[in-house]
């Protein structure tokens, strides 16, 4: 196995809000609690889960973008939870992110190679004069001609754009990029483009991901490691095969049985698992295990104590009760 | 095959721009039988919302029918005046919108919401149509359905106003309910709860179903046909079995390849179709996909190619393709 890249210790991220007409009642949204995993080098690990779940938090929270709450981010030995902005900055240089939707992340007054090359002035990596052929090359990389970075962003189609948001990623050779729903927004046959082109990259400059999405196919398509989240807490983490194959925790098993199929035959004999009710609110999650109001095969210790994020051996990790 | 209750024909929707009128559907045929689940697939701008709005005259401003029938119930849609739509829409035929949230009034009790097509349509007293909204509620699985009808919008959750949404879609017993991808926003477990729901009204009230969606895996537990549109053309029309065992246009064959499977062994790459669909007004002549299609001959540069039965046999499955025969006919 790959050592890990980034070790994530116990991290929270609580968001501090006010309620009512006036804002005059104070309370807490627990967006992340107590998550802990490695992201090892030269992997993808996917988040995945409904929306709220957290899954976002964690991403941005790794990075620093908000601040976490408790908990530690190890990088290159140092917890970079507790860095400041100035001490942030030369590690945003190996830490990147391309968000979801390619029409607001890129500033429309900013030609193409104006936003692409940003990154690398800002960073100094190579003189003004070479700059027009790095831009060039980058762009190259995400599968666009030269011409345009003469281009503004609303000339350009949502996946072009989305290249784009890769290829400004890339300008400061990073080792490790968030992937923040970056496929969500778009069409089957473009999302298909941006998935090989994610695949290229890893294999050309051996990035690691981690790959934020609600898609299971896709998700299962293209990740090395998968981690289930639900109301703001990790359910089970594991490979790809452990995770679909022999999902341990009550809720990836409902979650996977959910998925539709593109096969007619097959979905109309299918026996699905259907969870009741809704997601309850972050503002006010359940005791005990959190997923225990919709649990088919909750118990009496599931109300009351929160269960164990532990190891079931080979790396499958899971947090529930009922799991021998 | 049974009575057909809806059958559009040759329909054609225009969008004023700067530089004049652009075609944005370009001649749509299909028909929907009574008690059938018709799914309109395709992606984004393919015109398959707008298709289903302009039957009800709900097109946004600067987006008019330039040409076409749509015949239901012996009449024409697209002829009828305000006064006569009204009492079809919400009547005999019900809607149900992707975005609960906008399109429920945030302002007014869900209940009242309910109640008003049943006062309009069907001429119930206040208190007679308030107890019809709590049965719909309970029809379309709202726990607590009494207590809920005095809460308003944003007290509910997506799933929630979803279901809301159907209940008044449903609220007069429409022959027609069309569901214009109702699921998109929700998630994934919220959606398998949905899609259950409406596959178990369809049967116990005998409705017709057309269901929009971009989701060729969702639509294919739920469609009994399925009509694939590109750049605001029908390209392909099949009964779901023959679509996915035996997709016909290229386009279709693409997006089936495209969609990562769970079942299926893994591959490093997906297949992908290069390029993007052309906008509207900057349509290529001939067939509209051929400059992505791997397959296009000099014919489909030039000749647009008609919807027409699969290898020229008297069936159900059609196609609008000039080398689709002769490719299913190598394969």
């Amino acid at each position: 196995m790959s050592p890990a890249l980034l070790r994530i210790e116990n991290l929270k991220k609580h968001f501090p809000v006010r309620l009512g007409a006036f804002g005059e009642k104070a309370a807490t949204v627990y967006a992340l609690d107590d998550a802990s995993f490695d992201i090892l080098e030269g992997e993808t690990l996917s988040l995945v889960g409904e929306s709220g779940c957290g899954k976002s938090t964690t991403g941005f929270a790794i990075l620093n973008l908000h601040r976490p709450t408790a908990g530690r981010v190890i990088y290159k030995g140092e917890n970079i939870a507790v860095f400041d902005e100035a001490r942030m900055r030369p590690i945003r240089r190996d830490l990147q992110i391309v968000f979801q939707d390619p029409y607001s992340t890129l500033n429309p007054r900013m030609t193409i190679g104006e936003a692409v090359g940003e990154p690398i002035l800002f960073h100094k990596l190579c003189s003004k004069a070479e700059l027009p052929g790095r831009i060039e090359r980058l762009l190259a990389d995400v599968g666009l001609p030269g011409r345009f970075a003469q281009r503004y962003p609303h000339e350009l189609s949502g996946g072009q754009r989305q290249r784009v948001a890769l290829a400004r990623a890339l300008a400061c050779e990073p080792k490790f990029i968030v992937c923040d729903e970056a496929i969500s927004a778009l069409d089957v046959s473009i999302q298909a483009q941006i998935i090989n082109l994610l695949l290229d990259l890893q294999e050309k400059y051996g990035l690691t991901y981690l790959f934020i999405a609600h898609d299971l196919a896709v998700v299962r398509h293209i990740s090395d490691r998968v981690g289930v989240m639900y109301l703001g807490r990790l359910a089970e983490l594991g490979t790809r095969e452990q995770v679909f194959a022999d999902p341990l925790h009550p809720y990836t098993k409902a979650l996977m049985s959910a998925v539709p199929e593109a096969d007619p035959a097959g979905e109309r004999t299918r026996q699905r698992q259907i969870l009741e009710g809704d997601v309850p609110s972050p503002l006010d999650p359940p005791s005990g295990c959190r997923f225990h109001t919709r649990c088919p095969i909750a118990m009496e210790k599931c109300r009351s104590s929160v269960p164990e994020w532990r190891d079931t051996g080979a790396g499958h990790f899971v947090a529930c009760h009922a799991v021998p | 095959m049974s009575e057909t209750l809806l059958e559009v024909k040759d329909l054609t929707i225009e969008i004023a721009t700067r530089r004049g009128p652009a075609t944005v559907v370009d001649g749509i045929d299909l028909h929907v039988g009574k008690g059938e689940t018709l799914g309109i697939v395709g992606e984004s701008g393919c015109g398959k919302s707008l298709t289903m709005l302009s039957l009800l005259k709900l097109l946004p401003n600067k987006i008019r029918v330039a040409g076409g029938s749509a015949m239901f119930g012996g009449r024409d849609l697209l002829t009828l005046n305000n006064k006569e739509l009204r009492a079809i829409r919400g009547g005999r035929i019900g809607f149900v919108f992707q975005d609960p949230m906008t399109s429920l009034n945030p302002v007014m009790r869900i209940g009242d919401q309910l109640a008003e097509p049943l006062i309009h349509h069907r001429a119930m007293s206040k208190a007679a149509a308030r107890q019809r909204a709590g049965e719909l509620l309970k029809l379309v699985g709202i726990p607590g359905a009494e207590q809920r009808l005095d809460a308003y919008p944003h007290e509910l959750s997506g799933g929630m106003r979803q279901r809301v949404m159907i209940a008044i879609g449903l609220a007069c017993d429409p022959d027609l309910l069309i569901a214009d991808e109702p699921t998109t926003a929700l998630d994934v477990t919220i959606q398998a709860q949905i899609v259950d729901l409406v596959k178990g009204l369809r049967q116990r009230l005998g409705m017709s179903v057309v269901w929009i969606t971009h989701d060729l895996a969702l639509i294919a537990g739920l469609a009994d046909r399925i009509c694939v549109l590109y750049a605001g053309t029908v390209v392909e029309d099949a009964p779901v079995d023959q679509l996915f065992a035996e997709p016909a246009h290229p386009y279709t064959r693409g997006l089936l390849a495209s969609i990562p499977r769970m079942g299926a062994p893994d591959s490093a790459r997906l297949s992908s179709i290069g390029g993007t669909p052309p906008e509207p007004g900057r349509r290529p002549a001939g067939c509209p996909f051929a400059p992505r299609c791997p397959l296009a001959e000099d014919v489909c540069r030039t000749t647009v190619p008609a919807l027409a039965p699969l290898r020229g046999e008297a069936t159900p499955h059609r196609v609008a393709c000039h080398v689709a025969n002769r490719v299913m006919e190598a394969a």
